[in-house]
């Protein structure tokens, strides 16, 4: 993917303050950071460093202080909290550390939850659903509970889920942080191939050894980004 | 979208299936409370109510308290009779005797009256005949028995022909009553017979008519109030001299009182509604606390504040209703068992008082959903998804 590519990221001087204990905390400050259509990025950065803000901020779980944030040519600014999550519901997936998935439902319904707060009918609905966990290769498994199935598939489920709405970007938090290496490269692997597919990736770690994986390498330190290699 | 968040709510019901019962216990509690209590209070006015109907006839009775020095004589009954919206009149003298046959005996109510009175007050002959003119012109010493007087003095109830003695002078048995299986006799208990007036009069040594019952010809109400204007006129003027009764202003009075009894029964019941709806708050409130991270994951995936506020609402409404459902299940089952076990009365549901349970546990399912859902829907998706239960 070259730079021709559309933006699919834009930000530009995005700030975000916490106070902590009454004391300021710079967790962005000023960052400036552009991902175009079908890149492959990784966001690294060690504990402290801004990294959460920044993806919460592309995730649309919190907006920026300051500075302006276009994610798929929407500009993301003074959004109530129901915009925002109609535009977390259309535009990103999410992959978490954690898995995140609903132990009370199957499989197939997880991948289901983001398309039923989409009003998808239920026909459509399975259907999606059905093709997201086949091309995370987990169509055997779609009526197993999560606690039914290993670390490694729960993720696939929740990379099924991310996928099923066709979003603008698949963000990932740390995706192979609780798996062993061997899934962890399994994990990576189903990323190269959804990245090759076309699927936009911005995958954010804090380990140099996954971030290089990227095709692109983005760092962040103290609020700031700088870009590493190309 | 409301599908899909009754389905969740399913699923959230029912992976907790003690907790939730335990939840809707209060509700099914308090709609059993309501809907039973209601019925029974119900159920039971119904009774009385078509027993006094039945046994009403609609006559008038007049009680006369002060005679102002100018009694009111047998004869007199026929200037009231006459009266257009007058039927028939009886007197109906009376006093207490000890009734004897052989060794039995029983302490009898013995009415004083005249043929008029088998009409008046609707009575029904299983043996023999009522008292006839004739009795009370002769003074005869006949009498008419209840059929449980007859029972329980002869032991059977074809008695006519037999002799006995009340009040110490021997009577013959002329004729004997139906049976009197109505609520209201069974709740009076008690024996009665029935003798001319003019009989029943010199044993008690009350010549006068103190006591009478009018049929109405017509209209009870104009009945009453011709019977009224009579006895005024009769009595120069003065209201305390008699007083006028008529089984409706009985029915009316009944209702009234036993429409403040379900009002409140039901009051009482609804506390208890009430309090279940405390209880749903109150373990909605943990639920939702405990499914933090859940709501976390919902938002974090496109669910808005309005999705994750109608998720709790109807898992709270369906609580409740689910519990107003098991509730009226279990009121059905008490009240077939209240009707086999009262066996006269028989108590259903009215469809009113199923609409006031549904309706109110829907109100109480929502009102006290409303916090917790909000409280839900409140959650700020990055600390949601941030918490470790």
């Amino acid at each position: 993917m070259s730079s021709e590519s559309r933006p699919i990221i834009t930000m530009t001087d995005i700030t975000k303050v916490y106070t902590v204990g009454g004391e300021e905390v710079r967790a962005l400050d000023g960052a400036n950071l552009t991902i175009r259509e079908g890149e492959f990025v990784s966001i690294i950065g060690p504990s402290g460093s801004g990294k959460s803000t920044l993806m919460n901020i592309i995730g649309c779980l919190d907006v920026a202080d300051s500075g302006e944030y276009i994610l798929d040519g929407q500009s993301i600014e003074q959004y109530s909290e129901e915009e925002l999550a109609r535009i977390r519901n259309k535009k990103i997936g999410f992959i978490f550390q954690n898995f995140n998935l609903l132990s009370r439902m199957s499989a197939l319904a997880n991948v289901e939850l983001p398309l039923i707060y989409q009003r998808i009918h239920m026909g459509d609905r399975r259907e999606q659903a059905a093709q997201a966990l086949a091309r995370v290769g987990l169509t055997d498994r779609s009526n197993h509970k999560p606690t039914e199935l290993s670390g490694g598939q729960q993720q696939r489920v929740a990379i099924a889920r991310a996928l099923a709405t066709n979003p603008a970007i698949l963000l990932a938090d740390e995706p192979t942080g609780n798996l062993d290496s061997k899934t962890g490269e399994d994990i990576l692997a189903l990323f190269h191939e959804l990245h090759r597919a076309g699927n936009t990736i911005v995958l954010i770690t804090h380990d140099p050894k996954i971030a290089s994986q990227a095709q692109r390498r983005i760092n962040i330190m103290d609020g700031r980004v700088t870009e590493v290699g190309a | 979208m409301i599908v899909q968040s009754i389905k969740m709510a399913w699923e959230a019901i029912t992976s907790n299936k003690m907790r939730s019962f335990l939840t809707m216990l209060g509700i099914i509690i308090g709609v059993m409370a309501l809907v039973v209590l209601v019925s029974l209070v119900n159920g039971a006015t119904g009774a009385v109510t078509s027993e006094i109907t039945a046994l009403g006839n609609d006559m008038v009775t007049v009680n006369i308290r002060d005679d102002k020095g100018s009694p009111m004589r047998l004869e007199d009954l026929d200037e009231l009779a006459v009266l257009d919206a007058v039927g028939e009149a009886a007197p109906s003298g009376s006093m207490n005797a000890t009734a004897k046959f052989g060794y039995s005996d029983v302490t009898v109510s013995l009415y004083g009256t005249t043929p008029a009175y088998y009409n008046v007050q609707g009575l029904h002959m299983k043996y023999g005949r009522f008292l006839k003119t004739a009795d009370v012109e002769n003074a005869s010493y006949v009498t008419v028995l209840a059929y449980n007087t007859a029972e329980e003095l002869f032991g059977k109830a074809d008695v006519v022909g037999e002799q006995l003695t009340i009040g110490g002078r021997s009577f013959l048995v002329v004729g004997v009553l139906e049976e009197d299986t109505s609520l209201f006799a069974s709740m009076i208990g008690g024996y009665s017979a029935y003798a001319p007036f003019t009989v029943e009069s010199r044993m008690a040594d009350e010549p006068y008519v103190t006591a009478l019952s009018v049929s109405p010809g017509g209209n009870t109400d104009e009945t009453e109030s011709q019977v009224e204007s009579f006895m005024l006129a009769r009595f120069n003027q003065d209201e305390d001299a008699f007083r006028l009764m008529n089984m409706s202003s009985i029915s009316d009075a009944m209702s009234t009182v036993t429409g403040t009894l379900s009002l409140l029964l039901g009051g009482i019941a609804a506390i208890s509604l009430l309090v279940g709806g405390i209880g749903i708050m109150n373990i909605m409130l943990v639920s939702v606390t405990e499914r933090t991270k859940e709501i976390g994951i919902r938002k974090a995936i496109g669910a808005g504040k309005k999705s994750i506020m109608m998720q709790f609402l109807i898992e709270a409404l369906m609580v409740s209703l689910m519990g107003c459902l098991l509730g009226l299940a279990l009121s059905w089952l008490i009240l077939e068992v209240a009707t086999v076990i009262a066996k006269t009365i028989a108590f259903s549901m009215s469809i009113g008082v199923v609409l006031l349970a549904v309706g109110f546990s829907s109100i109480i399912g929502l009102i006290f959903g409303l916090y917790p859902a909000n409280k839900a829907a409140n959650k700020h998706p990055i600390e949601a998804l941030r918490y470790e239960g």
